[in-house]
Formats: structure tokens, C-alpha cells, sequence
């Protein structure tokens, strides 16, 4: 009789067939392939920057017959938001000095910051003109909170404040 | 003389440490995806810094586009055709069952009142290629503020959110505040992007009693 030899599997004991005894390795390839597939998806699809939001209260519309409270106008500094970026300010009511500068950290946070250590109780008032960007309304309410004024309104632009604009161009 | 012949290593790596660290991030990202909605109108909003998160329910969310066009969004599912309803009574527009379904589901629209309910009788591809118009906010013609007003009746924990883009131009931002302070809305968010506080103003900021 003729035995063939096999290393696996054996019918040497006592004639039992034993099982041939398969590799418990197996080819991962695809579910890799797969689970990649759904990573990249699930990557690309998810927006992981939650915006944020910044709160304002707006004050009351004025009626006819409202008193308003008078403050001294020393202590006003009013921000005018133009076109292409700029942005006009001025201390005062009364014949005041207009002087331009822009959103950099040397621009207009720099006068907010040197109006404020001068000024006590200082309030600003923000006016943005038609022209003005929405970026430039967000801009300028950040530099508010970064300097920390407490104090401060938005308001519509009167037409005085659009000549002074005009001049100060 | 025989040459030492090279170890060949076996070119099959194991790969469960990547399998494991794989499906590990599918979870994850399957855990915390929201997918992202189908919005009519990419808004590209400028950046703050205020951490302020904003709430996923009970927000209306009033988006302006680059070309300054108005879009409106309420979210929820009850909400949203009740005040759909009401709405229609005001304009003297009825809309059936199904259109009110349909609009529960959509997300921003920037569509007249008058051509609303076509707008909802088009199939769901046609509508996404349709081309919105944005909702009137003028003086004569302020749509805006009667959604805002029955959202708000619909929804009385409703709060307010402007999503406006870089771009877009203040008068018409005026416009819409001016509405809602119409509306008696004192208080309401701009949503924004995320930006750090600078360095040294850090101490300044912090100090801001909220």
C-alpha cells in the first residue's frame, strides 16, 4: 500500500480524518479598502469648524415722543464705516477733526485703545455707511469686544457724518 | 563559495493596527457628522473672536448672499408648516398637504411668497438648479418680516441668527435689522467664522464680564 505523505492533514491516527487545518489569516485588503472609503466620505462631508456667534442688542426704535438722555459729547467717538475697507472716526459733535484708518492692529484698534485710556466712559457710536461691507460692521464690533468698551451703539449715518467723510477723502 | 543568500521577508504586512485605527475614525466621523445640508446660497461669513457656539435648534437663520440677496431658514419639523400655513393665509395662497411636507423638509429658500408655491411643485433636482430670487425686504414689500413673525408664533423659544456674507453690502444688513427691530427683536446673533484673540489683547478681552 502507498502512502502519500501530507503535511498538513494526516490519516495516520488510527485512520480518523482530521479536518485539514486552514490559516487563520485572512485577506483584510478589502474591508481596508472599504473602511478607507467610508473615512474619506465621512472626512469630506462633515463640517468640523462650528461657527460661532456674537450676540448685539440693539437698542429700542426712537418714537417721536421719547426722551433720549443727553451725554456729553467729549466722551462720544464715533466710527464711520466706509467704502474699501476704511473707517472714519472722530471725537466729538461740534466742528470735529476726521481722521481715516483701517483694520489692521495698528489701525483703528490702536486709536480705540489710546481714546479709551484718555477718555472716561467713553462711547462709541457706530456708523456704517451704505457703501460699507457686512465684514466691515463684524470687523469693527470685534475690535469692540477685543478692546473691551463697554459702551457702544449702532447707528444710521446722518447726513452731516457722510460730509465729513466726503472731506476727510 | 556560496553567497549567503538574502532573508526574503514576506511581502504581506499585517494590517490590523491600520484596520483597527481606521475603522476608528469612521466611527468617529460617522458619530459626529451632520451632513452637511443642500443650501441654495454658499455664505461666506467673516471671522470674530467670540466662542460663543451657536444652538442647533430653535434658530432662525437669516442668510445674505454675496449678491445681496435675503434667505430665510427656521428649522424644525412642526414649525416650519405652520408657519407655511399661515403665510399662505396672509398672501391668500393655500398650499395642499404635500407642499407643506415638501417645505418642511427643505432647508434655506430665498423665493417670494407669490412663487413659492411653484416652487414647491417642482421636482427635487429642478429645484435645486432653479435659480432663488431672495426673499423682498423692502419697504413696500417686506415678506421678511411676516416669517419672522409667524416663525416666532409658530416657535416661541425661536431665537434669531444673520448669517451674512463678507460681501455683502450694510444697507442691506440695515435693512434687516431695521425689520426685526420692527419686529420688536432687540436681540439677535451674527453668526461668524472662528478667529483667535490676539496675544496681547487676551488679558483685555478676558477680563469682559458676559
Amino acid at each position: 500500500m502507498s502512502e502519500i505523505a501530507q503535511s498538513g492533514g494526516g490519516g495516520k491516527k488510527g485512520g480518523k480524518v482530521r479536518s485539514k487545518k486552514t490559516s487563520t489569516r485572512i485577506d483584510m485588503t478589502p474591508m481596508v479598502d472599504l473602511a478607507f472609503l467610508l473615512l474619506t466620505f465621512f472626512i469630506l462631508t462633515t463640517t468640523l469648524s462650528k461657527p460661532t456667534t456674537m450676540e448685539i442688542t440693539m437698542p429700542e426704535k426712537v418714537k417721536e415722543d421719547d426722551k433720549q438722555p443727553e451725554v456729553n459729547e467729549k466722551k462720544v467717538l464715533t466710527l464711520v464705516l466706509g467704502e474699501n475697507d476704511k473707517v472714519y472716526w472722530y471725537v466729538g459733535i461740534t466742528d470735529p477733526k476726521v481722521t481715516k484708518a483701517n483694520f489692521s492692529k495698528d489701525g483703528i484698534r490702536k486709536v480705540l485703545l489710546e481714546k479709551k485710556a484718555e477718555i472716561r466712559d467713553m462711547i462709541v457710536l457706530i456708523k456704517a455707511l451704505d457703501e460699507s461691507k457686512y465684514k466691515n460692521l463684524v470687523d469693527i464690533l470685534d475690535e469692540i469686544t477685543i478692546t473691551n468698551i463697554q459702551r457702544f451703539a449702532i447707528v444710521d449715518v446722518t447726513p452731516v457724518d457722510k460730509e465729513l467723510v466726503k472731506e476727510a477723502i | 563559495m556560496s553567497k549567503v543568500k538574502m532573508h526574503r521577508s514576506t511581502p504581506s504586512i499585517d494590517m490590523t493596527p491600520m484596520v483597527d485605527l481606521a475603522f476608528l475614525l469612521v466611527t468617529f466621523f460617522m458619530l459626529t457628522a451632520t451632513a452637511r445640508p443642500d443650501e441654495p446660497v454658499q455664505v461666506a461669513t467673516p471671522t470674530s473672536v467670540s466662542e460663543m457656539p451657536i444652538p442647533d435648534r430653535d434658530m432662525i437663520i437669516i442668510s445674505i448672499g454675496k449678491d445681496n440677496k435675503v434667505y430665510f431658514t427656521v428649522d424644525g419639523k412642526f414649525t416650519r408648516p405652520k408657519m407655511l400655513r399661515e403665510m399662505g393665509k396672509i398672501y391668500n395662497i393655500s398650499f395642499t398637504q404635500e407642499e407643506e411636507d415638501i417645505f418642511a423638509v427643505l432647508t434655506t429658500f430665498g423665493i417670494p411668497i407669490q412663487n413659492l408655491k411653484q416652487f414647491l411643485d417642482l421636482g427635487r433636482e429642478e429645484r435645486k438648479q432653479i435659480e432663488q430670487t431672495g426673499i423682498p425686504v423692502d419697504s413696500l414689500n417686506n415678506q421678511l418680516k411676516d416669517w419672522v413673525l409667524q416663525a416666532r408664533l409658530a416657535n416661541p423659544k425661536v431665537r434669531i441668527a444673520i448669517k451674512g456674507d463678507d460681501d455683502a453690502t450694510y444697507s442691506v444688513v440695515k435693512k434687516i435689522i431695521s425689520t426685526l427691530l420692527d419686529r420688536k427683536v432687540n436681540r439677535f446673533n451674527l453668526i461668524t467664522g472662528k478667529e483667535e484673540i490676539p496675544e496681547e489683547m487676551r488679558k483685555a478681552a478676558v477680563k469682559k464680564p458676559s
